[in-house]
């Protein structure tokens, strides 16, 4: 049963970065893009975990944490580009 | 062998006290001297103790291992050659230093002077005592850089700085080709001990590698002994002060070459090869220089040229491969060395004393300056060769050996040239003496010439007495020190028989003729003087000149055909060059046959593959859009990351998506100075071009990593795999080939990163401070931005988010020896949480709870892994070996400790100040721009009524409010 799931989630997370992906390179706004790479982040870290129980190993949960500890830092670093232009001050 | 351990103390006193002259630079002249001395004295003084063991036969050798695996140590061996030589080196260098303080004027650097001296003097020592030859050469080339620094020791004289290099270029040059016949000549050999070498002799004579070694070792000797067609650079080297002269130019240094060719005589001469090229190239250049001597005006170019000539002289005798004639030559360089510096001495004494070394303008110094005269006149009558002095014994033997050596199968061509060389030396002898010294003065206007004080002519007289001595009594005096050497140089027992009288012999005949014929010569002189000078010859400087600016301009071609200054350029010469030697490569050899299948895609693979390849396409098509190409770009970098997971290489994969955030922060940071988008600067024609080198390149590697992943190829990997825990205690074997098998790789990399990060925070308050810093401050911020700069939810959430980031760090770091993590990545973590605090709360309020520097952070971590390296070295261990153990803490766990652990704890610091010093050097643009900083953590504190905020007061140079620009 757990393999028809692992099977439904890999494509599901899949497709889901496709659909992410085409916003990033169509825009039509910078928010637009920014929005669907953070998307596309909580996609990946879906599909390492989802990937680490489909062969039971557990350093892909690590990878997984550490992506979406410092993956959201990117996004808040372009966010504040975009509305303040420096983003250290 | 007592003693012995005396050996590389002699060798490095002077280096040790060339420290003491240039650090007293302002304690005058005595002081300089007077510590140039001490060290002189000492190293003669031990040399002296060991000679008596020398002088009965003994070869004294003492050794350190140094870099094994190149056959590189340092040992030191004295015998009959290097003891002549040393003591040589040592009692002229204490004779020049008593002279040169007398000599240099109070407005020299009296002290830079004396430790270029001794640094001559230690190199020459060196090389004088090396048992190694790849030691004697580091000394060779010491010994050209010093007499570079010495001949342009006057350096606001152009012909000083312009001998200076052209003596530099010549005999660096052939110090070059030295190294190549020094490595073969080790190669043949088996060793590069010296001694061992000397053994060797037979092997080497057979070898087909014997006339590229014994070419490219000549090239050497040639050029630093001044040799026919490279004698040009000498000349020039009498830019130098007139006690360089003496001691380098004439006494020591060119003699180098000679001590080398007689040092390897053993092993190199009596061939045919040899003696050609040898006794050829010295007869020309006796001939050449002695002739080029007789017309030369100038005392010193006179003296340089009589030098060049008897170089050649003593490169002759070598060069005929017979013992007698190496006895003759050794028995010169003695001689030689005695009345050629006395010679130097008194022209730098007349030069001193009427401001000019034209002999057309002196003459009539006999009555003038009585002392200077005798020594001058005792000097080069021995020069010349006229019995009862020491000049006449060695060129007599010279003579003898020249009657009977046959030229190819022509008796007469060595003898005849070898007398007419004798007859110009009688001639330009004479010249010096009668022009200079008798006579009447020429030139009224140098007035009142007089001796020098004490200490001036003390060091010529001494030698002059030498002269003198060995003259009149060469059994007694010279006779052991030439038995002593000359069996050094042969390999065999030499007994020398020394006499003034030998009879009616061919020799004399020869010397009569000489001397006759040079007296008629310098009769002659005037006339042929007139016919000299209007002969046309080429002139050394202009052709050296020439093939130096044709040199420069070549090289200009190619630097600037390879690196214009355009990135694109570069890149581009690098990717084609690259992608043709893997194509050559792989025509080359060709591949084995496909030994592994295809595996199959799975489906998420290959949309993570397409993400990529999408990804860096729109890449292409946005880059000139830069914050679209950026966000774009992180796409590939998650990509990545997710490849290295699914590959199973997890320690790249945390690396990886480490390091994506840090340079995303990095370059927004940098990008909000800098213009939005990028001009379309490239032709079509050029863009094509670079598109067509670019897939190349991309395909290549592509086809590259697919070959090798469908074959079995034998790889390093598994000695990793099989070492890693027995050797560096580690299981995750990336980490151990960091902190262990290529930790010395790692500490390289984080010095690296370290000056990186220094440098960044440099160019940026250089940036700051000139022109770029002005336009800052006229920055024109943008109207439509956001009001609230650090969002309530933002600075709640990273303060939340801080103290698991760390704890991470810390869990990364410390398991990272034996699971994926290590202090690399560790440091990104570390960085990434501070930044947060950075993004969040502010810079000015993140600074004031920041209490280390991030500059000492990256000293710590570089002086922490270096201890940690070094600590190997307590244990006799190399640089860098690791150790490892267990403790056991009761109760809770077995722990284990390794010194990895300390070393990546170095890593770690290295790389985290540097990420910080670069983001910090880089954030501070925004203060240079005018943006105020604010106090509190929050702009809009639901718990306060109004914002504070004030400039960053640690950014200097900020104009205050109201301060004119």
């Amino acid at each position: 049963m757990i393999e028809y799931a692992l099977w439904f989630a890999f494509a599901a997370f899949g497709i889901g970065l496709v659909f992410t992906l085409w916003r990033v390179v169509r825009g039509p706004h910078s928010a637009d893009r920014i929005l669907a790479l953070d998307t596309m982040v909580i996609n990946a870290i879906g599909l390492l975990v989802v990937y680490g129980i489909s062969i039971d190993r557990q350093v892909y949960f690590e990878a997984a944490m550490l992506i979406a500890m410092v993956g959201f830092v990117s996004t808040v670093a372009y966010c504040r580009f975009i509305l303040r232009g420096d983003i250290i001050e | 062998m007592g003693g012995a351990g005396l050996l590389p103390i002699i060798a490095l006193l002077p280096f040790l006290g060339a420290l003491v002259p240039g650090v007293m630079i302002r304690a005058g002249r005595n002081a300089a001297a007077t510590f140039t001395a001490i060290p002189t004295f000492l190293a003669l003084l031990m040399l002296l103790t060991l000679a008596p063991g020398v002088m009965d036969g003994q070869v004294l050798q003492k050794s350190f291992s140094w870099f094994p695996p190149l056959g590189l140590s340092a040992s030191f061996m004295l015998d009959g050659l290097g003891l002549m030589f040393a003591v040589m080196i040592l009692g002229v260098g204490l004779l020049i230093t008593l002279y040169a303080r007398f000599y240099l004027s109070n407005e020299d650097p009296a002290g830079v002077f004396f430790t270029y001296l001794l640094l001559f003097q230690g190199a020459m020592l060196g090389i004088v005592l090396s048992n190694n030859i790849l030691m004697l050469l580091v000394f060779w080339e010491l010994t050209s850089l010093a007499s570079f620094l010495l001949i342009g020791y006057w350096r606001h004289l152009p012909e000083g700085r312009q001998g200076a290099r052209m003596a530099l270029t010549v005999t660096g040059g052939g110090g070059l080709a030295m190294i190549g016949g020094m490595l073969i000549l080790g190669d043949i050999a088996g060793s590069y001990e010296l001694t061992d070498i000397l053994q060797a002799g037979e092997a080497i004579k057979a070898s087909p590698l014997y006339l590229p070694a014994l070419i490219l070792i000549l090239l050497g000797a040639f050029t630093k002994s001044a040799q026919f067609p490279f004698h040009f650079w000498l000349p020039h080297a009498m830019a130098a002060p007139t006690p360089v002269s003496a001691y380098l130019h004439s006494a020591t240094m060119v003699k180098a070459g000679i001590f080398l060719m007689a040092r390897l005589w053993p092993v190199l001469a009596g061939t045919d090869p040899w003696f050609y090229i040898v006794a050829t190239t010295g007869l020309i250049t006796m001939v050449l220089g002695a002739l080029i001597a007789l017309f030369k005006d100038d005392l010193k170019a006179l003296l340089a040229f009589s030098t060049v000539s008897h170089l050649g002289l003593l490169t002759m005798l070598l060069g005929f491969g017979t013992e007698a004639a190496a006895v003759a030559a050794v028995f010169h360089v003695l001689n030689h060395l005695t009345f050629k510096a006395a010679l130097f001495m008194t022209a730098g004494i007349v030069d001193h004393s009427t401001h000019t070394r034209d002999i057309k303008r002196l003459g009539g110094l006999l009555t003038l300056m009585p002392i200077t005269a005798a020594i001058g006149i005792i000097a080069a009558l021995s020069m010349a060769g006229i019995p009862l002095f020491n000049g006449f014994l060695s060129k007599e033997l010279m003579l003898e050996e020249a009657s009977h050596t046959s030229w190819w199968e022509s008796p007469w061509i060595v003898p005849v040239l070898a007398t007419f060389g004798a007859l110009l030396s009688v001639a330009y002898s004479f010249r010096f003496i009668v022009h200079t010294f008798l006579g009447k003065p020429r030139d009224e206007s140098i007035d009142h010439p007089h001796d020098p004080p004490f200490g001036m002519w003390l060091p010529p007289a001494l030698l002059c007495v030498i002269v003198v001595a060995v003259g009149l009594f060469p059994a007694a005096i010279a006779g052991p020190i030439v038995d002593m050497a000359a069996s050094a140089v042969t390999g065999t027992e030499i007994h020398t028989h020394f006499a003034l009288w030998h009879g009616i012999t061919p020799a004399l005949i020869m010397s009569g003729i000489a001397i006759f014929g040079g007296l008629i010569l310098l009769a002659l002189h005037a006339p042929l003087d007139r016919a000299w000078l209007a002969t046309p010859r080429p002139e050394a400087k202009r052709l050296f000149d020439g093939a130096m600016a044709a040199s420069v301009r070549g090289t200009r071609v190619i630097a600037e055909g390879l690196h214009s200054g355009a990135i694109s350029r570069a890149l581009a010469v690098f990717v084609v060059t690259t992608v043709a030697s893997g194509l050559i490569a792989f025509f080359g050899r060709g591949l084995p046959e496909v030994s592994r299948p295809l595996l199959p895609i799975p489906p998420v693979a290959a949309a993570g593959w397409l993400l990529m390849v999408a990804a860096t396409l729109s890449v292409i098509l946005l880059h000139r859009r830069r914050f679209l190409a950026l966000v774009v770009i992180s796409i590939c970098g998650l990509m990545v990351s997710i490849g290295f997971v699914y590959l199973s290489a997890p320690d790249l994969a945390l690396t990886q998506i480490t390091v994506e955030t840090v340079t995303i922060l990095l370059l927004l940071l940098a990008l909000h100075y800098l213009p939005k988008t990028t001009p379309a600067d490239s032709s079509v024609a050029l863009r094509i071009r670079d598109g067509v080198i670019g897939v190349s390149a991309g395909v290549g590697v592509g086809a590259l990593a697919y070959a090798f992943m469908r074959r079995d190829v034998p790889s390093i990997s598994d000695y990793f795999l099989e070492n890693a825990y027995s050797g560096g205690g580690g299981h995750n074997v990336v980490n151990v080939i960091l902190v262990d098998f290529r930790g010395y790789d790692t500490f390289g990399e984080i010095i690296v990163l370290g000056i990186a990060g220094v440098i960044i925070f440099a160019l940026m308050e250089v940036l700051l401070r000139g022109r770029a810093g002005r336009r800052l401050r006229n920055w024109a911020f943008s109207e439509d931005r956001s009001r609230d700069r650090h969002p309530l939810m933002m600075v709640v959430g990273t303060r939340v988010m801080l103290p698991i980031a760390l704890l991470v760090g810390v869990y990364i770091l410390l398991r990272g020896h034996n699971n994926p993590g290590g202090g690399f990545v560790a440091g990104l973590v570390f960085s990434i949480a501070l930044l947060m605090q950075y993004m969040a709360s502010g810079f000015a309020w993140t600074m004031d709870r920041q209490r280390w520097e991030y500059h000492s952070l990256i000293g710590w971590g570089v002086i922490i892994a270096g201890l940690t390296g070094a600590a190997a070295w307590i244990f006799g261990r190399p640089f860098l070996t690791s150790a490892y153990g267990y403790i056991d803490w009761p109760w809770i766990e077995e722990f284990e400790w390794a010194t990895a652990m300390a070393f990546d704890v170095g890593v770690f610091l290295a790389v985290l100040g540097a990420v910080m010093l670069m983001l910090y050097s880089l954030s501070r643009m925004a203060r240079y721009a005018g943006e105020t900083v604010n106090l509190e953590p929050m702009d809009y504190d639901p718990s306060q009524k109004s914002v504070q905020t004030e400039r960053a007061p640690q950014e200097r140079g900020v104009p205050t409010e109201g301060e004119e620009l």
